[in-house]
Formats: structure tokens, sequence, C-alpha cells
């Protein structure tokens, strides 16, 4: 490990992979790649802990995908209120190291908080979550009445 | 001397299809035992994982579980591609005893420091 340096907290560094100046070229093609969000998501410096969020839907379901791994289920609350899905929990470091060395703490701890607005009402008992190789799935099955429907169209 | 033109058909830039990766981030620990190498990579089980380790190179590729993209995405964040990261390790660790955990998208990879190269006291005779 003699080629890496010493890294400091993440909150200091303005950028993901900084330092590895062979990789330059790979991070200017991922920074014109990669959705604009992601950007806006790596430059909070000292806003903590931010995990990537997708949102996606059908003519059933809202689904949600948060990337939250090494953590424990029962550290993850996810609520929904008037619309709007929570997802916050805290990740608790489990490093039992007190001699060790630190070369590189890329990885955040501590407390996180995503709140989405919901684009349709969803049935709130009918909320599914699972927690699967580090990412939280989440199923919101839209309530009836914001079920697409089709509307015949007459013509008098 | 004539010389002769030889006209190939080739394309003019390499047509290499190129994979897009990510870069895990990584928590790297020294102990006196050894090293500890954290990387996160969420969406990506046990079966996904390849580790190989080449000269004093060691190379960590996670590919993702294929998920069942239902639905229009509205709103990504999530980088969709496969994990790779590259480290040059120290000398003093003993390759043939690492070992790797993986739990919840978070791989654990602990890299004993071979014995001989542990503080040790000599005794004088």
């Amino acid at each position: 490990m003699n080629s890496l340096t010493r890294w400091q907290r993440p909150e200091l560094s303005t950028w993901p992979g900084f330092g590895r100046l062979t990789d330059l070229r790979d991070e200017i093609d991922r920074l014109f790649e990669s959705p604009l969000t992601e950007l806006a998501r790596t430059s909070n410096l000292l806003s903590g802990w931010n995990p990537a969020l997708d949102l996606y839907e059908d003519k059933d379901n809202l689904y949600v995908k948060v990337e939250l791994p090494g953590m424990k289920r029962e550290d993850i609350d996810v609520s929904l209120h008037e619309g709007s899905l929570s997802i916050s929990g805290e990740r608790k470091s489990e490093q039992k190291h007190e001699d060790a060395e630190v070369y590189r703490a890329e990885r955040f701890f501590g407390r996180f908080q995503r709140t989405v607005t919901l684009p349709t009402p969803v049935a709130a008992d009918k909320v599914k979550a699972q927690y699967k190789d580090g990412i939280l799935n989440i199923t919101l099955p839209k309530t009836e009445e914001a079920k697409p429907k089709h509307i015949d169209v007459n013509v008098s | 001397m004539k010389a002769t033109m030889q006209t190939e058909q080739r394309p003019a830039r390499d047509v290499r299809p190129t994979q897009n990766y990510v870069s895990p981030e990584v928590n790297i620990f020294e102990t006196k035992d050894g090293y500890v190498l954290e990387a996160e990579m969420p969406g990506v089980s046990k079966e996904g994982l390849e580790i190989t380790l080449e000269g004093n190179e060691i190379t960590i590729v996670g590919h993702r579980n294929n998920e069942v993209v239902t639905g229009t995405p509205l709103f990504r964040e999530r980088a969709l591609a496969d994990y790779r990261r590259v480290f040059e390790l120290d000398p003093a660790i003993d390759t043939a005893k690492i070992a790797a955990k993986m739990d919840q998208g978070v791989l654990s990879l602990t890299l004993p420091k071979s014995e001989r190269v542990k503080p040790r006291k000599i005794a004088v005779d």
C-alpha cells in the first residue's frame, strides 16, 4: 500500500477519486456522462452522507431504490407522510480498530435522510420494503384512483 | 523502388467495446496484523464478485445483479455500472492468507502481513 496517500475525511475532498491522476481522464469522461444529479450530490462538501436514490413508475406502482450498503435492517427508517416518502437512518461505524492507522476513509458513516415527494398518491398500508445486497427496494402501490384509466372518446 | 500501396480496411478508431465502471468507495485501515479494506458495492452479491491477484496488484470487480427495472425512471441518481478498483499491495502482505467477506453490499478484505515482517523481539543470549 506504499503508493496510497493519507486520506482525509470525504468532506474535505471535492472530487471522488482525487489523487489518482492516472484515472483523471476516466474521471473527466464520467463527469460528462453521469447524470447531473450525481455531480450535485458529490459537491455537497459538508452535508454528510447523501445516499443515491432512484424513482421509477409503472402503471400500478412506484418504485424507490436507495443505495445503503453496510447497514442493519433495524437501523433504517422508512416513513410516508402526506405524499412524501422519507428514508432515514444511521450507519454506525462497526470498526473496533482503535490502534489502526487509517489510510483511506471514503465511506460515510452517521445519520442520513432522503425525502422524495411522490408524484401520485399511494396506498400506505400496501407499501413493501426489502433490503438486499445493500439496496433498499421500496414498492409503493398506487391508489386505484391514481392508476391511469382508459377513457373512451365518444364522437357525437 | 516502386512503393506499393497497401490499402486495408481498418476502422478509424479502435473499436474495442469499452465497459464503464464505477469506482467503489473504500476504507482502508492498517493494524499490526495486516490491512483491512472495506469496499462499498451495493447491488453486488457474493456471486457477482471477482477478485484477482496479479503480481502485487489486486483487482476488485463487482458485477451488479441484473435488476429487473420495471417502469419508467422518474428520477435517477444511481450509476448503474459495475464496480472496479485496483490496488497496489504492500509487499509485506501474505497473499495466500487474504480473506474476503461480503455483507449487504460491503466487501471486507482482510490482508494479513506475513509473519516474518511483523515486529518481533529478538532475544539476546
